[in-house]
């Protein structure tokens, strides 16, 4: 985020983001006019008032009817110009907010259409901070930031032209004063950068101190460490107190700072104008504007130099939201609709790999009758969801075909060969809405009769029941335990019955007893469909009608469970090792 | 929130100086259009070359004047806020440090550490902020205006209606932006957690068909969330040109009287100048003041959020010494008709648990989830007091012992192995600072984790990552294990502590510890039966209630709980006249 585009691909960028906001083109002229409007007219009406003093010399040569014109004219463009601001924030909250909003929708698109490889290599919380933080960035930095800029410039063009209509002298001596308060700035930012880094790093360290020993506080008691915690917390405090003390002292010197300059240089604007008025060269009403413009001729600068800071910045959020929105979707899609009839998988020398330099999977063939199941066994990390990756379709085969009741994977719609698979994985995804919109999800018709009835065969309706509010309670983060959210993934499925499954046992933290009513529910499920089941239970891998042994990736070995243990290999090891200590 | 106030106390000198210094600031920006309205009507009027030298040199004093108090202000401001955010943290944590299970319980974790982190430096933000700023910018205002009062009693009135309006318009937009801006950020909140939601569950939505619902629901949500952006935005668009109009136009005005007071011989050209310079000063102010307002508010928030955390009292009281006659009792630890609950109104998490445990015992608790073990062991330990009923360890009642003596007997591994950040050693040293290399290495052969170490570079001296995430789940729970035998406990409580170690280290590790001179009773918590099988004593826990105690053979034969558990496990021992009729009836 905070490396620097280099120019030509900066330029690129915002090529695109020009593309990209398209029909609000015309929001982000008429904003742009608006900005230059608004600063001239708001310079102008210092110079109404300068010439309106003018007019009140003294008692003798008060002129009010000349000043009752100047002050009309100038309350004219004071109410034109509140109209114009005002117009022109609307403008840009409109140009900044339908931005947002129309990348946004763009990227929940993309994100629907990406393959899985894009999603599995990015993690889900950059992919969030490209579609929340960085396109609001983009949109505040980029837009309204370019608005900024350009009136700032305006406003400094326009400034010196209307002081060098009143005293040329004074517009250059201003003018090389000017740099003085941006180097005084310059200097203590340097400065303070040091204190500030060494306070983030000092202030991190803490926080992971906090986190980790806050966060299991239950330990720190168990073990009676509670003075030795504090003590250890107190070091790091103090560190930080000195470093922050610092930092908090630097970063506030800035204001005082330039504002001392520009008092030198406003007392510099006094003393030259008056005598310059002693010389019959300027008005008092002169000297006022000038005053009053010497003052304001400094904002502008400051503001520039932290937008093109934020421009530079909101470009690389810009680039990164491209990257997103713009990385190749899947390929398209057949229209043809996968016909099922009974549930056939025949799989024929596919290769497949995810790192395109390195062979995972190579020559694998397999075929599953209708109604029969089979079980995906080895070690941790061997590599099992690579097959529910390929039988989804969720990857596609380097080579080799996938054929479902003799129709190509790769000739149907992707949504047509989904929808004939139940999938029930071990990392239990539940959408933050209700118990019944959460079974539902698959058949948003169905009836609560009929939800009701999957949950009692899928055995989630007994805790269901006990929910405050049965179906319509909320699902929160931690408002189930794993085994009820895997129950309630089960339920979903049983809701579809679709006729192959693909499904996932747990592992450890489920007790013995949940884990039996998952076990049921499964072998409910699976009853007459074709089913492949990533395994870990003794009874399901013996009752498997055929077994996939994979190590490292690969498959290495395929049978049922007497012919493989008959062959001593990676499986009759892997058997011992697991299962056959705790029998005996 | 007064309460807070003590921690200042340190910085008393800092906290009055501060605001003052930058009043001292601001009074030198007040005297700038005075000198110049000099500069004006006596120095231009008479030609006087020197007066207006010397007004200048007076400018250019006020400017040093001004940057040397408000340096002090700063630095004051600096030292006050950022003392009084260190000590506040530190108290916080001490306090922290002081609660017990039940209080930890009901704050959550995550809320202590936000109010560790985020809030104490927002409070210290606001504390600076408030000592700079919060008089400056009234001062200003209310300067403005009476020197304007000085110069011209008529023309000050301008003032006098301009403030009030420009306040009105200011405070009006921001505050009632503020609600508004809560809204806003709550259904950015709930976007974010969609777009979170649909990434982590890409596979399950692509496998029901899902993408176009979730396109939908998005689109809802994205609509919304831009109808609210605009709907704020018009109101913070009204800002600028609001203040603009009202302060220009009372400028207008303000010229117009001044030509009046003018042609009446009232006032001098430089001071309608002056006035004009004192109305432009007024609007910066009231705007930043504004903000500054939002800021303290938002700092008041965490204060009392963080002052709520620092009144929760600890629940649990200690004696300040064991009773004088300590009884002589063969009992490590007994449960007296105990029954507990994690919550004043919550359902019961243990009933009516009666049972003691012998010196030198080995005891097997088991149960499915939920069942109550875990609740056991924080009763033994005291994390918790029992709600009816006593638990005593070695005849005495754990309410009896002071505070850390009781902790002091017992080593408790508990479920989710967790290391801190340090070395092997400083983690195995918590169970006993005065530890010898010996006693380490002795600890960690008994916990079958010396293989663990000696793989390691720099054996106990190898450094741990934070939470312990360089090891293995299995290292890190043989670890734990470890730092709890390091302590030479009277009582070893071993939470559910062997899920990660295969069948052979488990046993293993049973053995050894088995094998362990002395008296050392042993609680086994675990879902394997294949765990407590040995144990002399086996509490067989269902839904908080204890459903059988004994050992293996005893209950395989009595208790319908403990053998349906075990037939789970090792399905081929089920007796051949499968009843699935009384299975099914134990599962509902």
């Amino acid at each position: 985020m905070s490396q620097n585009a280099s120019g030509a691909t900066s330029r690129q960028t915002l090529a695109k983001v020009l593309v990209l906001i398209g029909r609000y083109r015309l929001l982000l002229l008429a904003s742009v006019l608006l900005a230059a409007l608004t600063v001239v007219l708001q310079l102008y009406v210092p110079i109404l008032f300068g010439d309106a003093i003018d007019q009140i010399v003294s008692p003798t040569s008060v002129n009010l009817q000349a000043l009752a014109a100047i002050l009309g004219k100038a309350l004219a463009l004071i109410v034109v110009s509140s109209v114009a601001t005002w117009v022109m924030n609307l403008v840009n909250n409109r140009l900044a907010y339908h931005t947002v909003r129309d990348i946004r929708a763009r990227a929940i698109r993309q994100i629907q259409r990406l393959p899985l490889s894009y999603l599995d290599a990015h993690s889900s919380g950059d992919v969030v901070q490209r579609i929340i933080a960085d396109t609001d960035q983009l949109s505040d930095g980029l837009l309204l930031g370019f608005t900024q800029l350009f009136s700032g410039v305006i406003t400094i063009v326009v400034t010196l032209a209307f002081m060098l209509s009143k005293n040329v002298g004074i517009t250059l001596m201003v003018l090389v004063l000017t740099p003085v308060s941006f180097l005084v700035a310059r200097f203590i930012a340097a400065r303070s950068f040091d204190m500030f880094s060494r306070q983030t790093e000092t202030r991190g360290r803490q926080t992971a101190l906090v986190n980790e020993l806050v966060g299991n506080q239950r330990v720190v008691k168990a073990f009676g460490h509670e003075r030795q915690a504090s003590e250890q917390f107190r070091a790091l405090n103090d560190e930080l107190q000195g470093y922050a003390q610092r930092a908090v002292f630097f970063s506030s010197l800035t204001n005082p700072s330039t504002r001392a300059v520009n008092n030198v240089i406003y007392a510099l604007v006094a003393l030259v104008g008056a005598r310059l008025i002693l010389a019959g060269q300027l008005t008092v009403g002169g000297l006022t504007v000038l005053l009053s413009y010497a003052n304001q001729y400094m904002k502008p600068f400051n503001d520039i130099s932290s937008v093109i800071t934020e421009l530079q910045n909101a470009l690389a959020c810009a680039a990164r939201v491209f990257e997103l929105i713009e990385a190749e979707p899947e390929p398209a899609d057949a229209t043809a609709e996968l016909v099922s009839r009974g549930g056939k998988v025949d799989i024929s020398d596919v290769a497949f790999s995810y790192d395109k330099s390195k062979r995972l999977i190579e020559g694998f063939s397999f075929h599953a009758e209708p109604g029969t199941k089979t079980a995906i066994v080895g070690p941790t990390g061997c590599g099992k969801t690579t097959l529910i990756n390929l039988l989804m379709r969720f990857y596609d085969t380097d080579a080799g075909s996938i054929c479902v009741d003799d129709q190509s994977i790769t000739d149907v719609s992707r949504a047509s060969l989904r929808r004939t698979y139940g999938m029930v994985l071990q990392e239990t995804w539940l959408k933050r809405a209700t118990v019944r919109e959460n079974i539902a999800f698959g058949r948003p018709d169905a009836t609560d009769d009929e939800i009701i009835a999957a949950a009692r065969e899928a055995h989630s309706w007994e805790f269901i029941r006990r929910l405050p509010q049965g179906l319509d309670t909320p699902i929160t983060d931690d408002s189930l335990s794993q085994g009820q959210k895997q129950l309630l993934c089960i339920t979903r499925v049983m809701l579809c019955l679709p006729p192959m499954l693909i499904l996932d046992e747990a592992t450890s933290s489920i007790d013995t007893r949940t884990e039996l009513q998952i076990q049921e529910a499964f072998d409910k499920l699976m009853r007459g469909r074709t089913s492949f089941v990533v395994a870990h239970r003794l009874s399901t891998i013996r009752e498997a009608d055929q077994i996939l042994v994979m190590r490292d990736g690969r498959i290495v070995e395929q049978g049922t469970h007497h012919e493989l243990l008959a062959r001593q290999g990676f499986y009759a090891e892997l058997y011992h090792a697991q299962f056959a200590g705790s029998a005996s | 929130m007064r309460d807070l106030l003590v921690y200042l106390r340190d910085y008393r000198r800092e906290s009055v100086l501060a605001p003052l210094l930058k009043l001292a600031e601001s009074l030198m920006d007040l005297l700038v259009p005075l000198v110049v309205a000099a500069i004006i009507d006596e120095g231009i009027a008479h030609a006087d070359q020197g007066l207006i030298w010397g007004r200048f040199a007076l400018l250019i004093g006020l400017a040093v004047l001004g940057m040397g108090f408000s340096f002090a202000a700063q630095w004051m401001a600096a030292k006050a806020s950022v003392g009084f955010a260190t000590k506040l943290r530190q108290a916080l944590f001490d306090h922290i440090q002081s609660l017990s299970y039940r209080e930890l319980d009901t704050l959550g974790t995550d809320t202590l550490i936000t109010r560790m982190t985020s809030d104490i430096n927002q409070i210290q933000n606001g504390l600076n902020l408030a000592l700079r700023l919060l008089l400056r910018s009234p001062f200003i205002v209310f300067g403005a205006m009476v020197c304007a009062f000085a110069i011209d009693v008529p023309s000050a009135l301008l003032f006098a209606v301009a403030i009030p309006l420009l306040s009105l318009v200011v405070f009006g937009i921001m505050l009632s932006s503020i609600p508004l801006f809560a809204q806003v950020q709550q259904a950015l909140d709930q976007l974010l957690g969609m777009t979170r939601e649909n990434l982590t569950g890409v596979r399950v939505i692509r496998a029901f068909c899902k993408e176009q619902a979730e396109i939908d629901e998005f689109d809802r949500r994205n609509d919304a969330l831009t109808h609210m952006n605009e709907h704020v935005g018009h109101l913070s668009a009204l800002m600028n040109p609001a203040t603009y109009l009202i302060i220009n136009v009372a400028t207008i005005f303000l010229i117009r009287q001044g030509a009046l007071r003018v042609q009446a011989g009232a006032l001098q050209q430089g001071d309608v100048v002056a006035l004009y310079n004192y109305m432009a000063q007024i609007v910066v102010e009231l705007v930043k003041l504004a903000s500054l307002i939002i800021t303290i508010n938002r700092a008041l928030a965490c204060a009392r959020r963080v002052q709520d955390m620092l009144e929760v009292q600890p629940s649990m009281a200690y004696p300040q010494a064991l009773p004088a006659t300590l009884p002589a009792t063969s009992e490590a630890v007994h449960f007296d008709h105990v029954s507990f609950s994690y919550s004043q109104t919550g359902d019961a998490a243990l009933t009516d648990i009666d049972f003691s445990a012998q010196r030198g015992q080995t005891i097997g608790i088991i149960g499915g989830t939920g069942s109550g073990k875990t609740s056991v062991v924080n009763l033994i330990a005291r994390f918790y007091d029992a709600t009816k009923g006593t638990v005593l360890v070695d005849g005495i009642d754990v309410r009896a012992y002071p505070e850390g003596a009781l902790i002091d007997k017992i080593g408790i591994v508990p479920q989710k192995a967790v290391l801190f950040e340090g070395s092997i050693r400083s983690n195995l040293l918590w169970g006993n600072p005065e530890a010898t290399d010996q006693d380490i290495w002795n600890a960690l052969a008994t916990a079958q984790a010396t293989e663990v170490v000696r793989g390691k570079d720099g054996q106990l001296d190898a450094s741990i990552e934070q939470g312990g995430r360089n090891l293995s789940g299995g290292q890190r729970q043989r670890l734990t294990i470890a730092r709890a035998l390091v302590k030479r406990p009277q009582i070893l409580i071993l939470d559910d502590s062997a899920s990660a170690l295969d069948f052979a280290t488990d046993l293993a590790l049973r053995r050894a510890i088995a094998s362990l001179p002395g008296t050392m009773t042993v609680f086994i918590v675990s879902q394997r039966t294949s765990s407590v099988r040995q144990a002399d004593q086996i509490l067989v826990l269902d839904d908080g209630r204890l459903a059988g105690v004994g050992t293996h053979d005893e209950l395989m034969g009595s208790c319908r709980v403990y053998q349906e558990i075990y037939y789970s496990q090792f399905p081929d021992e089920r007796p051949r006249t499968r009843d699935l009729a009384s299975v099914q009836g134990v599962i509902a």
